[in-house]
Order: C-alpha cells, then structure tokens, then sequence
C-alpha cells in the first residue's frame, strides 16, 4: 500500500512541475526580469538606442542623488509622512479598545461598518469626495459662506500649510477602522476568564482595559509597529499622486512620486531608477534589521 | 457583559468617558458616511436647483437628469464596460492562478517546491520598482494593450499563502483516494480542492475584484493615449483635474438638453464619483462577511 503510493507520487511530480511551469515563468517575467533592467542606472540611458549603446556612467548617478537637493526633500517628506504614520500606530488599538467599552450592539456594528467601508474605495474616490466637500463649490464653502462666517473660500486642497495633518487625517480616515479589525478579533479572542478574575478582585471597566485587553493585544502591536518601521521608505504614491497640485507640490512630494516624476514624466529613466536602488536597498536593510529585532522580541521572525 | 451581574450606579468619570466615547465614534462614523450620501444626494438633485442652492442633507427636489446626462457622454459607457471586463476577467485570471499555484505548494514532497515557493515569497519584498518595470512591461507590448489590466497582477504571493494555508486544512484522505482511482491533479483541483476551499475562493475573488474596480494607475502609465481603454476610475480622475475638458465634453454631449437642466461641471463629477463608488456598496456587505476570516488565515503566515 505505502510503496503504491510512492511510486504514484513520483510520476506525478513532473505533473506537478508542467501544472506549475507555466505561472512560474510567468513570474519570473513579471517580477524577476525588472529587476535585470536595474543594469541601466549603469548607463546614460535613452530610449530608442539599445542599451549597451548608451554612454557608461557607472555609479555617478549614485554618487549625484546623496547631493541632491529634490531628492532630499522628498526623503525628507517621505520620512515626515512615515514619522507621524509610525506615531499614530496605537491609534487603531486604541480604537478597538474604546470600542470594545461601547456597550450598544447596535451602534458598535454601525461603527464598525462605516468606518471600515473607507479602505475599500480608491484615492481617487477619497479625491473626489474631498473635492465634493472642500473645494470651492464644495458643500463647506457653500454654507461657511452662506452663513457668512467667511467672506473668502476655505480650500485644504490647496493650502500649503497643512499638507501633512491634512494628507494624515486622510489616510486615517481611510485606514483606521480596517486597522482596528485585526485588533477586534485579538479582544474577541482574549480569555474570558481573565475579565472575571479581575472583576472578583473588584476592577472596575478601566483597569480591566488597562491591564488585561492592552497587554492582551501588545504582541500584535509590536508586530505591526516593526513591520510599519520596515516600510517607512515606501509611502506608495496613488495618495500623493492625486492629491497633487501646484501649491502642495514641494511638500507632498515623496520618493515614490520623484521616482514617477522623473522617470515618467521627464524620461530619465536612468536617474530614476537609481533613486528607486537605493530605496530598495534601504527597505531591505530596515525589514532585515526589523526581522531581527522581531526575532528577539517575539523570538519568532515576522518574515 | 460582566458589569450586568453587579449593577452599580456607574461613576462620574464613567460618565463622562462614556458621552465623549460615542460623541467621538459617532462623529467619526459621520465623516466616514456622509461623503457617501452627500454625493447620492447630489446625483438625485434636480439639476436646476443644485446649480443655485445648496444641497447639504437631504436631496433637492427629486430627478434623475444628472445621472441620464452623465450615461450619455461621449465615453463614459466604454470606460463602464473597459472596467467591468477587466474586474470580471482579472478577477478569474488571480484566482484561478492562485488557487492553482496555493494547491501545487501544498504537495511537501515535490522537490522542486521549496525553491519554488520560495521565489514566490520573494516578490512580496522585492521588486523592480515603478521604471525597470515599465520599461521591461513596455517591451513586452503592454503598451496600449488590455492585458496590463489582467496578466500582471494575475499572481499575488499573498492570496496564494491564503488559498495553501487554507487547502492544508482540507483532510488529504479525500485527495488521495481520488488520485489512487486514477485521477490526475488537474482533475483533483478543479473537482475536488476548488469546491471544498469555497470561502476562501470567494475571499480572494471579492478582494481582487475590488481591487481591479479601483485601480488605476495602470491605465494613467500604460495606456494613458488610447481613450477606448480608459477605465472608469481614470476617467472620474480626469474629469476632477481638468475642468475645460470637462466643459467641452458635455456640450458636445446634451446639444438636446434644455438649458436649464443642463448640468454643471461640479454635478458631472459628483454623479459620476457615485456611479464609480456604487458597485463597491453593493458588494460591500458580501466583503464583509470574508473580511475577519481573511485577516485573521493571513495572520497566520505560511
């Protein structure tokens, strides 16, 4: 019986590799061969004369970028967006916790509801809704007017002052409730016993919170707090893409969006793509070094 | 649920957390549902009254016009249909790749598994970055072509961590005796492993439709020139960002249209902003049925 099987095994295995091949090739050309096309940081690189054709710089671009001033500002930006995103990381545990103290079913479930909602439309639905509520002919306007509390039109869109509470209070409106979930499930899994035990020692609502739900969720917490430091380079760019515009450029512009700017827009693909090296190197350095940290904490790797 | 037992007379401090509790969740719930009904209400407006008062919470008057107007400009119905095939097919495509892929990784004692798989995790951290891959995609013809929307995002190392996590909860013994009756893999996965990992097929399939309705940026990179592969996502974004555009466009489109239900840029946007959020309403109670179940299986990493 046990050998049957074995040698069953065995000849389907190359069925295995033929089910498989073709998604992994596939694969590699998706993922794999972009990385090849990193090689053209190496040259002066201009479309329409095949590659090899094109000047040999060697590193110069990597030397350039660590002097220049655009780069620097949007490493600057991007590491203020990170800094106060890594900030308010206890914010979605706080929220499930002041949740979990809402004793109405029914208004829990509304929360919940409506707050998770925002993570599933795009950035440029969040856009729109902005442009619905702030802009000029926007409903705020019209009755900040209407009302005469303001002669003149108030436009967050537009004021450079606020860029990065503005661009936060937009991504935790989006996020904060699906944040929260993962938060939720870990209160809704904690034993039930340990709420008891403190209430016979006479806890009242706020220690239990205090000291059995917190320390109940702080291994989630730390985890998605090491994770969040791996990936404070990478602020992705569809948030500041759309919210663009001539008067928030200089501060809403991150890394991603200098690399989508000057490869795509201006068409130096060669400086581009060395400013997106070095931003990978520096990912992978900080998600090694988070996973060792994790390692310690949790004595698990998070990878 | 233990505070029932012992009633006590709740303290001031109690109190006092308690109001500003569900003050600050309700006005957070506000913010987050308002948005929504505010453009539903401006959609539904009459167009002649909107364009003069202000419509701030319930609808003013009741008509229809907005949303006749906006199916009957120039390209909007082929950017409907653009995005409707792309998240039907995409949507096919990312499933049946992943759950494929997830069911073969199962198979522990297949050499070539581990190395495999292990290529596969590798893509969650690394990648080209948004020019080699433009630049390579652009060699392979995914210029101006649908296929940008479908085959890249065909294989997500996350939904196949999913959908193998998942299959390992399924008894092998069911597996096995069908492969013993001589049935081949193919045939295993499509009869036996695809039926019995429903939920999970249906939690992947509903995040990557939803993710193929939102995106975007796919189409502003690759096929930005070609106005018959415009999705409806990029289209509201340009009828946001430019104005004049916007204008011609409409004029063009209601020369019938008496003037004075004609619509203003400002209601084009709005109704268009509700038409694109729709479908995500309606499949949003069925998302959020998978939700905590999906979260929690990616938890638990592979």
């Amino acid at each position: 019986m046990n050998k049957s099987h074995k040698t069953k095994w065995k000849k389907g295995e190359w069925k295995l590799f033929g089910m498989v091949l073709p998604f992994m090739i596939l694969l590699f050309l998706l993922a794999y061969v972009p990385l090849f096309g990193w090689i053209i940081s190496l040259y002066d690189f201009r479309p329409g004369i095949p590659l090899f054709e094109n000047e040999f710089i060697g590193f110069k671009y990597f030397k350039t970028i660590l002097t220049d001033k655009n780069v620097l500002r949007s490493l600057g930006n991007t590491m203020i967006f990170s800094g106060i995103d890594l900030a308010l990381k206890p914010l979605p545990m706080i929220f499930a916790v002041c949740l979990n103290e809402i004793t109405s079913t029914r208004f829990r479930k509304l929360v919940q509801t409506s707050t998770t909602l925002p993570h599933f439309i795009s950035w440029i639905i969040v856009y729109a809704f902005a442009f619905g509520l702030l802009s000029t002919d926007g409903v705020m306007n019209s009755v900040l007017l209407d009302l005469g509390i303001t002669e003149k039109p108030i436009l967050p869109l537009q004021n450079e002052n606020i860029v990065y509470p503005f661009q936060i209070f937009l991504s935790k409106w989006k996020e904060l409730g699906w944040g929260a979930i993962v938060y939720i499930a870990a209160i809704a899994g904690i034993d039930q016993q340990e709420y008891e035990a403190a209430c016979l020692d006479g806890a009242n609502r706020f220690q239990r919170a205090i000291y059995i739900t917190i320390p109940n969720l702080m291994p989630t917490f730390v985890t998605l707090l090491i994770l969040g430091v791996a990936s404070i380079i990478n602020t992705g760019y569809e948030q500041y893409f759309i919210f663009k515009n001539s008067f928030v450029y200089d501060k809403i512009e991150v890394l991603d969006l200098y690399i989508y700017q000057m490869g795509l827009q201006l068409g130096d693909y060669s400086y581009a793509t060395t400013v997106g090296i070095l931003k990978s190197f520096v990912s992978i350095i900080l998600l090694v070094a988070a996973n060792t940290v994790a390692k310690k904490v949790r004595g698990e790797s998070i990878m | 649920m233990q505070e029932k037992k012992k009633f006590k007379m709740p303290s001031k401090s109690r109190v006092a957390f308690n109001i500003l509790n569900y003050g600050i969740f309700g006005l957070f719930t506000f913010l987050c549902i308002y948005p929504l009904w505010y453009i539903f209400i401006y959609s539904i407006s009459e167009p002649s009254r909107s364009a003069v008062e202000t419509v701030i919470l319930w609808p003013l008057g009741f008509s229809l016009s907005n949303l006749k107007q906006v199916l009957q400009l120039k390209g909007f119905f082929t950017s409907v249909m653009v995005s409707v095939a792309r998240t039907v097919l995409g949507t096919c495509a990312t499933v049946f790749s992943c759950t494929l892929l997830g069911y073969v990784f199962t198979k522990h004692h297949f050499p070539a598994r581990n190395f495999l798989y292990r290529m596969l995790i590798v893509t969650m951290y690394i990648g080209g970055g948004m020019i080699p891959t433009y630049l390579v995609y652009r060699s392979y013809g995914f210029v101006n072509n649908f296929l940008v929307y479908i085959v890249p995002s065909m294989i997500s190392a996350y939904y196949v961590i999913l959908i193998k996590t998942y299959i390992e909860s399924i008894p092998p013994s069911l597996e096995e005796s069908a492969i013993l009756d001589g049935a081949g893999y193919m045939t295993v996965l499509v009869r036996i492993i695809m039926p019995m990992s429903k939920p999970i097929i249906a939690t992947i399939g509903v995040y990557a439709a939803v993710g193929q309705w939102n995106a975007w940026f796919d189409n502003h990179i690759y096929n930005f020139t070609n106005k018959k592969l415009e999705v409806l996502q990029y289209k509201l974004y340009k009828f946001l960002q430019e104005a004049q555009q916007l204008v011609d466009l409409m004029q063009e489109s209601s020369q019938e249209i008496n003037v004075e239900n004609m619509l203003t840029p400002f209601a084009v946007r709005m109704t268009v902003t509700f038409l694109t959020v729709m479908p995500i309403l309606f499949v949003y109670p069925f998302l959020q049925r998978y939700i905590v179940k999906g979260i929690m299986i990616g938890a638990v990493k592979g």
